[in-house]
């Protein structure tokens, strides 16, 4: 059994799904993860769809979104998965203050993100990059807009319910709730959390850069 | 034991820094390939090995059993059906 696969769960006992290595808490992330694939998948190929079908309304990268603002809060979001990777290698070694000081660098990022994101709408919106036909008056068209608030808000949903896992997991990481022979919660809000930076990997792309 | 430790700290940050430099470098293919199909088909291969890092590194599926990459594949086939469907529906056109 591999080291992450030792991992137990909240109760500080081990809780194999039977025919698996790793514990169910594990086990219900990783499906629930696979369905939000599935979902994000779904706003993706809506997108393409929508996008070969008019491509008058969805002009090229650059003249409407900035590119450069959102590449620094990709770059925010990468260093996000690093701090959240470094907190739980904190917890294996029962590294309370590390684990403390690294979820905390992870929620600051993390909520950074969605305020840039924040700053980012209100600038669109004041330039008529709106997800309304009639008030539409952007480059473009509305699809263009309407689809750019449907999956960047999607995501950005899922970063604020992150923070808010997070920021839950800190409190009780200040009481001593973690150390390294239980430290499913950390794990599976990690696991969460990068999967949150790899679909913005992708949207980045999909919606920023081509 | 050394090959637990091992498992247990990949280089959390080479990767960072492996992944900054593919975000970096998709803003700069955006940018600088005038030719449209080669910079997408760019974009998509980094993009790609962007998220397969975080996957296998950050959350550790490298080192996970067998039966948990099955588990992780499983939406790969739907995918690739989706796909198929939405291209059939500009090929019927």
């Amino acid at each position: 059994m591999t080291s992450h696969a030792a991992a137990v769960g909240d109760g500080g006992q081990e809780r194999l799904e039977r025919g698996f290595e790793f514990y169910n808490l594990k086990l219900g992330m990783w499906i629930f993860l696979l369905s939000e694939v599935m979902f994000f998948t779904s706003l993706i190929g809506a997108y393409i769809i929508l996008r070969f079908a008019h491509p008058e309304q969805f002009p090229a990268p650059g003249t409407v979104l900035s590119i450069e603002l959102t590449a620094f809060n990709t770059f925010m979001l990468i260093c996000s998965s690093v701090t959240m990777v470094k907190a739980y290698a904190a917890v294996q070694h029962d590294d309370q203050q590390g684990l403390q000081v690294w979820l905390l660098a992870t929620i600051i990022l993390g909520a950074s993100f969605v305020g840039i994101q924040m700053y980012e709408y209100v600038y669109l919106v004041r330039e008529g990059f709106v997800p309304i036909a009639n008030l539409y008056t952007a480059e473009g068209g509305p699809l263009y807009g309407s689809t750019f608030y449907l999956m960047t808000g999607f995501h950005g949903t899922h970063v604020t319910i992150g923070v808010l896992a997070l920021t839950g997991v800190l409190l009780r990481a200040r009481t001593g709730a973690f150390n390294s022979q239980k430290l499913g919660p950390v794990e599976i809000v990690g696991l969460y959390w990068h999967f949150v930076d790899l679909v913005w990997i992708v949207l980045f792309t999909i919606v920023y850069l081509i | 034991m050394e090959v637990d430790e091992k498992k247990a700290h990949p280089p959390y940050m080479l990767i960072w820094g492996v992944l900054a430099v593919l975000m970096l470098g998709k803003v700069l293919i955006s940018m600088l390939i005038g030719l449209k199909w080669l910079a997408v088909l760019l974009l998509v291969i980094v993009s790609f090995t962007s998220a397969l890092l975080v996957a296998f590194y950050y959350m550790h599926l490298r080192f996970e059993p067998k039966k948990l990459w099955l588990l992780a594949a499983v939406p790969i086939p739907l995918i690739l059906i989706f796909i198929f469907t939405v291209m059939q529906e500009f090929t019927q056109r």
